[in-house]
């Protein structure tokens, strides 16, 4: 099996295979990051999550998300798998790993590729909980505002 | 000419449908488009001041020209992660 560093999937995400992919012998640190379904948000009692996405464009910002943190950390490869379609409590929504000599590019890439992630990919999630579902909204995607690169960038390096 | 339209989320929702077929006149933008779409459902407005726009799966934007058979996409704001 062919992994990409790149990937939207229905399919349940495998950290490990991420890790295989970027991950070499110069590499002194790996971070890996996933972000969960959890079972509650806004004081709401969440029971599941679905995810939907434009799939195409989806993967092209998770390659452009990924050479923009190698423009910042050439030293630093970096993977970004998500999953669409539902969601249970506990299960990864999506999985960020940089691999890097040195621990603090590795840090600094992979949070960066997350904030990247929330603000420009076009997914999207409808949360249910007890008594409804809602479809989530956050960022408006403009993948040319630098102030929102420039904002990813300095949580990343906080 | 004629193009494709895919709406997502919320939108596709208000509108029943996520992809459809629609015909504008020449010479078109991704805007003339949308307020096509405006027209036929108007809860769809709302989303005008927070939405993005994407022809044949770039981002673009809604001055952007548009050919026949080109798919435009409009996104209400992403929430994914």
């Amino acid at each position: 099996m062919t992994v990409s560093a790149v990937a939207v999937t229905a399919d349940r995400l495998d950290p490990e295979l991420l890790i295989a992919l970027v991950g070499g012998d110069g590499d002194g640190a790996i971070v890996t990051f996933a972000g969960l379904v959890r079972n509650h948000n806004q004081g709401r009692r969440v029971t599941f999550l679905e995810y939907e996405a434009y799939e195409p464009l989806a993967v092209r910002v998770l390659g452009r998300i990924v050479e923009e943190a190698r423009g910042f950390w050439p030293d630093v490869r970096v993977a970004v798998h998500h999953r669409i379609g539902r969601l249970d409590i506990g299960e990864a929504s999506v999985v960020v790993a940089a691999a890097s000599a040195h621990r603090a590019n590795a840090f600094a890439a992979t949070r960066y590729a997350i904030e990247r992630v929330k603000q420009i990919v076009p997914i999207w999630k409808r949360e249910h909980f007890d008594g409804g579902d809602v479809w989530l909204e956050g960022a408006t995607a403009d993948p040319e505002d630098n102030a929102a690169r420039v904002k990813a960038y300095r949580i990343a390096c906080a | 000419m004629r193009v494709t339209v895919r709406l997502f989320a919320r939108l596709r929702e208000l509108a029943g449908c996520g992809e459809l077929t629609r015909d504008v006149a020449a010479p078109a933008t991704a805007r003339d488009v949308w307020e096509g779409l405006a027209a036929e459902w108007p809860a769809l407005r709302a989303y005008e001041p927070t939405m993005s726009v994407a022809v044949n799966a770039e981002y673009s934007r809604m001055t952007a020209p548009i050919d026949d058979g080109d798919e435009i996409a409009f996104l209400p704001p992403v929430s994914g992660g």
